[in-house]
């Protein structure tokens, strides 16, 4: 429901009249809901500045949010939804800052009981929530561009890749092994390979709780890319009920070295390697 | 005695990893023993993973049963996709359309004590897997 070019103006002229006692109130109410994790001089400078915005884009003549004189509002409101979006407000938090400002004027209007007065004032509600809806909205779409770089961000830091020994990297996999995961582990094994001229790699599956046909793939994959650039792999962390299940799965693991553990995986490649691993005699005295 | 399934849509990767945690929760609920508990999981996961490549999605259902004997866990995997045409050779190991290893369907066969297949060209397919307690 649009407002009228009269209404929208009334509201201007109502707003601009009780600028003070408004923003006051309005302040006032948000700050109840967030519950002093913001401070007062900060609250009320954001409510006069959307109080101003409200006023401004009244007094241009907006009959509906989406008109082109309530761009500098929804401009305003998008922005700070978007602040409360990334200090970890939540999205009720976020909305009654705007609803607010509907109780907020019916104070106002105070006790005039004329038909007029009840229609400004439903126009202005509808108004208000549509820009509740907007800061909704935004608010979403922030949180959401937030887990989506968070997905990234774990994504690279679940796969690194470690120098166990002179010669010998290891990637510890941890967690669910999917077709994006895999991409970055093989990618970061072949570089670790070239950038530290290891011949030998170890994969370790302790972390991975369930090793499925796709699982296996992705490893058996990581492995011929790795035997192509003239290293040897060694899966390890291979436990009982992992065993028994690729197994029953029928995966065919071949000529690729398997350990129980790390550590098994580790002594075999410096066996390889022509290290041996000898308890340290005590010097006597 | 029949208990409320627990039902997952299955529609994207991230369903497939919901299927898997769910079936692990309740296995390890039915005090299935860890051995049991991994090869259930594992079934679960492929035969998620064909309901969505190659069934286009579907539902996964997953009951507590229990017959004279035991307690058990049933899975239901049903989707509406273009179904199995020659089942035999979907069961043989290592055939595969999808550029997989070809192990998913015969794998999870073999992973669990009961398993029926029903499908139809044109009619999509449903999967019933069931895991008893030793």
């Amino acid at each position: 429901m649009a407002l009228s070019p009269e209404e929208s103006g009334r509201l201007a002229d109502l707003l601009k009249e009780h600028a003070d006692g408004l923003v006051g109130r309005w302040a006032e109410l948000v700050g109840v809901t967030l519950q002093g994790r913001m401070t007062r001089p900060e609250l009320e400078r954001q409510t006069r500045e959307l109080q101003r915005g409200f006023q401004q884009a009244f007094a241009a003549g907006a009959r509906d949010l989406a008109d082109e004189e309530a761009a500098e509002l929804r401009a305003q409101l998008g922005e700070l939804s978007a602040t409360r979006a990334r200090q970890g407000f939540s999205a009720n938090e976020t909305a009654v800052s705007v609803f607010a400002f509907k109780q907020v004027l019916l104070g106002i209007l105070g006790d005039a009981a004329d038909v007029q007065t009840l229609r400004d004032y439903v126009a202005f509600t509808a108004f208000v929530d549509q820009a509740a809806l907007l800061t909704f909205d935004t608010f979403v779409r922030v949180r959401e561009a937030l887990i989506a770089d968070q997905a990234e961000q774990l994504l690279e830091l679940s796969t690194p890749v470690v120098k166990l020994w002179e010669g010998v990297v290891a990637v510890p996999l941890v967690g669910t092994l999917d077709s994006a995961r895999a991409q970055v582990v093989m990618e970061r094994l072949l570089q670790t390979l070239v950038d530290t001229g290891s011949p030998y790699a170890i994969i370790d599956i302790t972390g991975v709780p369930a090793v499925d046909t796709q699982v296996a793939q992705h490893i058996l994959k990581t492995v011929v890319a790795a035997r192509l650039m003239g290293a040897d792999c060694v899966i390890s962390g291979i436990r009982p009920q992992i065993a028994q299940t690729i197994v029953a799965l029928g995966i065919e693991f071949g000529d690729i070295a398997t350990k129980a553990s790390l550590a098994d995986a580790l002594r075999y490649v410096l066996g390889k390697n022509s290290y041996k691993v000898v308890v340290a005699k005590r010097t006597e005295r | 005695m029949k208990e409320e399934p627990r039902r997952i849509p299955v529609a994207t990767d991230q369903d497939v990893v919901r299927v898997r945690q769910l079936v692990r929760t309740v296995a390890v609920e039915a005090k299935l023993s860890l051995v049991d508990q991994t090869k259930l999981v594992t079934a679960a996961s492929e035969l998620a993973r064909n309901t969505l490549v190659y069934g286009g999605g579907g539902i996964v259902e997953v009951y507590g049963v229990r017959n004279d004997f035991r307690a058990g866990i049933r899975i239901v995997f049903a989707d509406e996709g273009p179904g199995i045409a020659d089942l035999e050779l979907a069961l043989t190991d290592g055939y595969t359309t999808g550029g997989g290893l070809g192990l998913g369907l015969s794998g999870a066969r073999r992973l669990v004590d009961e398993f029926t297949i029903e499908t139809a060209v044109g009619q999509g397919t449903t999967i019933t897997v069931t895991k008893w307690c030793r």
